[in-house]
């Protein structure tokens, strides 16, 4: 009977050495570098994994939170910052991570199902309450009386969802006519008195400064602030047509291995795509991929005309011509 | 002196404005203090108490809440003694010697007074980080700088790095050589006339430059956040953490913990203004 005990102590001894790998504590810890608005879900569901995961393995896991604007997210992880998982607002910057780091496989978006993008969120208008700038759609965005409280594209990337979901209703409403859409751009962000880092800040600043008429903010955000501050201070609008935004999970491999956490953080991961992790992404605001859990919350989420990342030639394209230095946001925002 | 000059330096008080102009700039000073100084004090601890004792207490004796204070402390904890030791070298050799590149050496001091604060960060990221110079080598040989405790320490040095140099080196310089000449004529030894003449005559001077410097270490955002990683109960330090928890809607525990910082603060300024009354008794004493 000992014995017996013992033959099964012993491997998972050694499958709990080689997880916990460089980490002197002996427990696994797993650094979740996230972009803003995740923070409420991840702080859930970073307690539901580490439980899950100690029934199963008996481990006791710590998961670590970063969050911050995307684009300074992935810098810093290319600087060296050593996250076992990027949960970033969009795939180009964890492309980015892979480009300039080589931490991670150029193709890690087939990893995981959805492009890897287990839960999607669209971008809606929070507007004061009883809307009395009456906005309504993304024509009223330029109108010169109103203020557009949007972060900064270059270090945020809802600010990008934002920018290209304002960028898809200039091209259908003019006809693809490239000058018009220009100077809709040019003008939307003439509107803009403040651009934050992230989108977190954009939201204390438009709710709890007061400064703006609107505000351009992830679905999830939105009614996350209409939560937090109370139903009759802001009120949602949902414009005529917006952007399918997948904000995109990756295990950062190098970090990972480095850490022996690789097994663990695809666990995570995968967890983000389970029946727990897609309620609990709902809960939070987000979309969730399974259509089961989907239609129990539809209600949460209005139904909208949506067109994704393809029609502006993938992220990769869409990066490049837009917000890399001297693309088009740089050419429009100039002077 | 020409006889209307001296008429002019008699009647000269030290105002001649008429009364209800200086109480106009006296209510404008007062008021400037309040609206300015008072209130976003009060506010702090007003909104830090907004749901009672209790919310408060829980605020702050929260892990992450206490790893930021430990954080904070340790960083304090070694950053104010290294620029001790570095602030006494620099202002014993600037203030009692007379050598070749001293000019250069105080203008290197006030470089961090010059340098924004996120330059200071991201000077370290550009050295340290992974893209940097010794990055790779770093990498290679597994020692982590930046986005850990170590650079958030090295950040903190730099950016304290003039205060106590610059707290003694004028004192110094008021004080001469006359002292440290007859110790070495008496046939002390170098350390002897250190120990025993210089830093005595400046030891007030020290403290103050310790409590300027403990406050900044301890409340520097700038350059922290920028070699941070911002890693929750990991590489947070105070004002980092009170930034999380204000962008995570805690209103409550974002005040708190400022209020816990406003109180180290405060009890640093209490420390300074009790040194500064002995301060000047000091330099009385010893000038002359």
């Amino acid at each position: 009977m000992r014995n017996c005990a013992r033959s099964k102590a012993l491997p998972a001894l050694a499958v709990a050495l080689s997880l916990a790998g460089v980490a002197w504590a002996g427990n696994p810890v797993l650094l979740n570098v996230s972009y803003d608005p995740t923070r409420e879900l991840y702080h859930e569901l970073n307690a539901e994994f580490a439980k899950q995961w100690k029934q199963k393995t008996g481990e006791t896991v710590t998961i670590r939170q970063s969050h911050g604007g995307s684009g300074k997210q992935a810098r810093s992880v290319i600087d060296g910052l050593e996250a076992d998982v990027v949960t970033l607002a969009l795939a180009s910057d964890i492309d980015a991570i892979a480009r300039h780091s080589g931490a991670l496989d150029k193709d890690w978006q087939v990893r995981l199902p959805n492009n890897s993008a287990p839960y999607t969120s669209t971008i809606v208008f929070l507007v004061r309450a009883g809307n009395p700038k009456s906005i309504r759609d993304w024509s009223d965005l330029v109108r010169p009386d109103v203020q557009v409280i949007t972060p900064n594209p270059k270090t945020s990337g809802g600010a990008r969802w934002n920018y290209l979901a304002a960028w898809g209703y200039a091209e259908d409403s003019s006809g693809g006519d490239q000058q018009k859409v220009r100077a809709y751009m040019t003008q939307l962000f003439k509107n803009a008195p403040v651009l934050d880092t992230g989108a977190r800040g954009s939201t204390t600043t438009f709710a709890r400064r007061g400064i703006g008429d609107v505000l351009l903010a992830w679905e999830n955000e939105a009614l996350l602030a209409e939560r937090e501050f109370g139903k009759g201070e802001f009120a949602i609008v949902v414009p005529s047509v917006s952007i399918l935004a997948e904000p995109p999970v990756a295990v950062v491999d190098k970090f990972a291995a480095k850490h022996g956490t690789t097994a663990l953080a695809q666990a995570y991961l995968e967890f983000l795509y389970a029946p727990e992790g897609q309620e609990m992404a709902a809960r939070h605001y987000y979309r969730p991929r399974d259509p089961g859990i989907a239609a129990r919350y539809a209600r949460q989420f209005p139904q909208v005309k949506l067109f994704d990342i393809a029609r502006f030639g993938g992220w990769e394209q869409a990066q490049r011509t837009h917000f890399d230095d001297g693309g088009v946001f740089d050419q429009i925002t100039r002077r | 002196m020409d006889a209307a000059l001296q008429m002019t330096l008699a009647r000269a008080t030290a105002t001649t404005e008429r009364r209800p102009v200086q109480v106009a700039l006296i209510a404008a000073g007062v008021l400037f203090l309040v609206f300015f100084l008072l209130l976003p004090l009060a506010v702090v601890f007003g909104e830090a108490f907004s749901r009672g004792w209790l919310a408060y207490a829980s605020a702050i004796w929260e892990p992450d809440a206490l790893a930021a204070l430990r954080l904070t402390l340790l960083t304090a904890a070694v950053a104010v003694p290294l620029n001790v030791a570095f602030g006494l070298a620099a202002s014993w050799a600037i203030a009692k010697f007379n050598f070749r590149g001293r000019s250069l050496l105080i203008t290197l001091i006030d470089l961090p007074f010059s340098v924004s604060p996120v330059i200071s960060g991201l000077i370290y990221v550009l050295v340290f980080g992974m893209q940097g110079w010794l990055g790779p080598w770093l990498e290679a040989h597994d020692i982590k700088i930046i986005f850990a405790v170590p650079g958030i320490i090295l950040a903190t040095v730099f950016v304290t790095f003039p205060f106590v140099a610059r707290e003694l080196i004028p004192l110094m310089e008021q004080q001469g050589t006359e002292e440290e000449e007859a110790a070495v004529v008496l046939g002390a030894s170098g350390w002897r006339t250190f120990w025993s003449v210089t830093l005595p005559n400046v030891k007030w001077g020290v403290l103050y430059g310790v409590l300027l410097c403990n406050a900044r270490a301890m409340g520097e955002f700038g350059a922290v956040s920028v070699v941070s990683g911002h890693i929750r109960g990991l590489t947070n330090t105070l004002p980092l953490h009170i930034e999380i928890l204000y962008n995570e809607y805690q209103f409550v525990g974002a005040f708190a913990t400022a209020s816990l910082l406003a109180c180290l603060a405060l009890v640093t300024l209490a420390l300074k203004s009790f040194l500064e009354w002995r301060l000047r008794d000091e330099i009385a004493a010893v000038g002359h």
